[in-house]
């Protein structure tokens, strides 16, 4: 009886602390149980709230699971072909520069397909914001080896794990962008505990009001999990991802104020 | 005396039964359901009364289908 006076009290419109934005469309995510995308998704969306640009800020989702991102957020959003995502952003923010651009890409499509597009994104130093999912893997098309994957790590077409001799080294694509003179901030960030969400939606609203006072190139890199592409339940993935992700891709703050942060490792 | 209580509210027809938000509530407010939703998922639910409001289960939602309540309780 009590916690029914109790349920009554509490369940009003001003007690409420935390909801989904508003700019997220209702309507289901197509991802698997777990990933990190759908709370990226939220992130995004709720800094494009908070700071109420949602009129002027325009999406570049490529190709990969994030092709989708157009169905789910409630901002205008264009599809790029794959890996061409910082193209497009570039020629939007050139188009209308007083508009908010960011490109939402996947490790497959930024690191390997988008290389090129990337970096010489990075070094012209376009004022736009990238948010680079990094999984490790091609989830989408079925679990494929990326550039990202860690050695030793199974995917699709590495069953028996990365053999480094003849499929090469993962690549640190945010460590290799942080050198480029024309991007202003960098970091690395994750979403799988309350903690690193919070520190990404800061890292990301950092991001949009350093685009707004045209610093520069901002990258963000989310490391996430991709459990239907690694074979695992998503709680195991997380762990899998913070005993053997985390060493390689440390989290952190890379590049602040346009300077280099000194790494321990 | 006034405590802060808090409660929340799981749209259990969204939700993905990815048992994310368990590992991170502190209190372990939250148990997943025997029955499942139209989907056929093993859903997210509230089993006890000891939530704080302190929003963590719904920020590492990935669907965001937790909506979370928290108010100042006057109790004797």
């Amino acid at each position: 009886m009590e916690e029914q006076f109790a349920k009554t009290e509490i369940h009003k419109p001003e007690n409420i602390v935390y909801k989904k934005s508003d700019l997220m469309v209702d309507r289901p995510l197509s991802y698997c149980p777990g990933c990190g995308h759908g709370t990226a998704h939220r992130m995004l969306m709720e800094v494009i709230e908070e700071m109420d640009i949602s009129d002027k800020t325009i999406g570049v989702s490529p190709v990969g699971c994030s092709v989708l991102a157009y169905d789910f957020l409630n901002i205008d959003m264009l599809g790029a072909a794959h890996g061409r995502a910082p193209a497009l952003a570039t020629a939007i923010k050139r188009m209308w520069p007083n508009h908010f651009v960011f490109t939402y890409q996947g490790d497959g499509d930024l690191a390997a397909i988008g290389t090129a597009e990337t970096i010489h994104a990075c070094n012209r130093g376009e004022n736009i914001t990238i948010i680079f999912i990094n999984n490790g893997i091609y989830g989408m098309t079925g679990g494929q080896m990326a550039p990202t994957t860690l050695p030793g790590m199974r995917s699709s077409t590495s069953p028996y794990g990365r053999d480094v001799p003849t499929m090469g080294h993962p690549l640190k694509i945010t460590e290799l962008i942080a050198q480029l003179p024309g991007v202003y901030y960098v970091t690395r960030q994750a979403v799988h505990t309350p903690n690193n969400v919070r520190k990404t939606k800061k890292a990301i609203r950092k991001a949009f009001e350093l685009q707004k006072e045209n610093k520069g190139l901002c990258f963000i890199e989310i490391v996430s999990n991709c459990n239907s592409g690694w074979k695992m339940t998503p709680v195991q993935s997380n762990k899998w991802m913070e005993e053997n992700m985390f060493p390689f891709y440390v989290l952190g703050d890379i590049k602040v104020d346009g300077k280099l942060i000194e790494m321990t490792k | 005396m006034a405590k802060i209580k808090g409660d929340i509210v799981i749209n259990t027809e969204r939700c993905k039964g990815c048992e994310v938000c368990l590992a991170a509530c502190p209190f372990t407010v939250i148990a997943m359901s025997k029955e499942v939703n139209s989907k056929g998922y093993h859903f997210a639910m509230k089993v006890n009364h000891e939530c704080t409001g302190c929003t963590n289960c719904a920020l590492v939602c990935p669907d965001g289908v937790i909506t979370v309540y928290r108010a100042k309780v006057e109790t004797e």
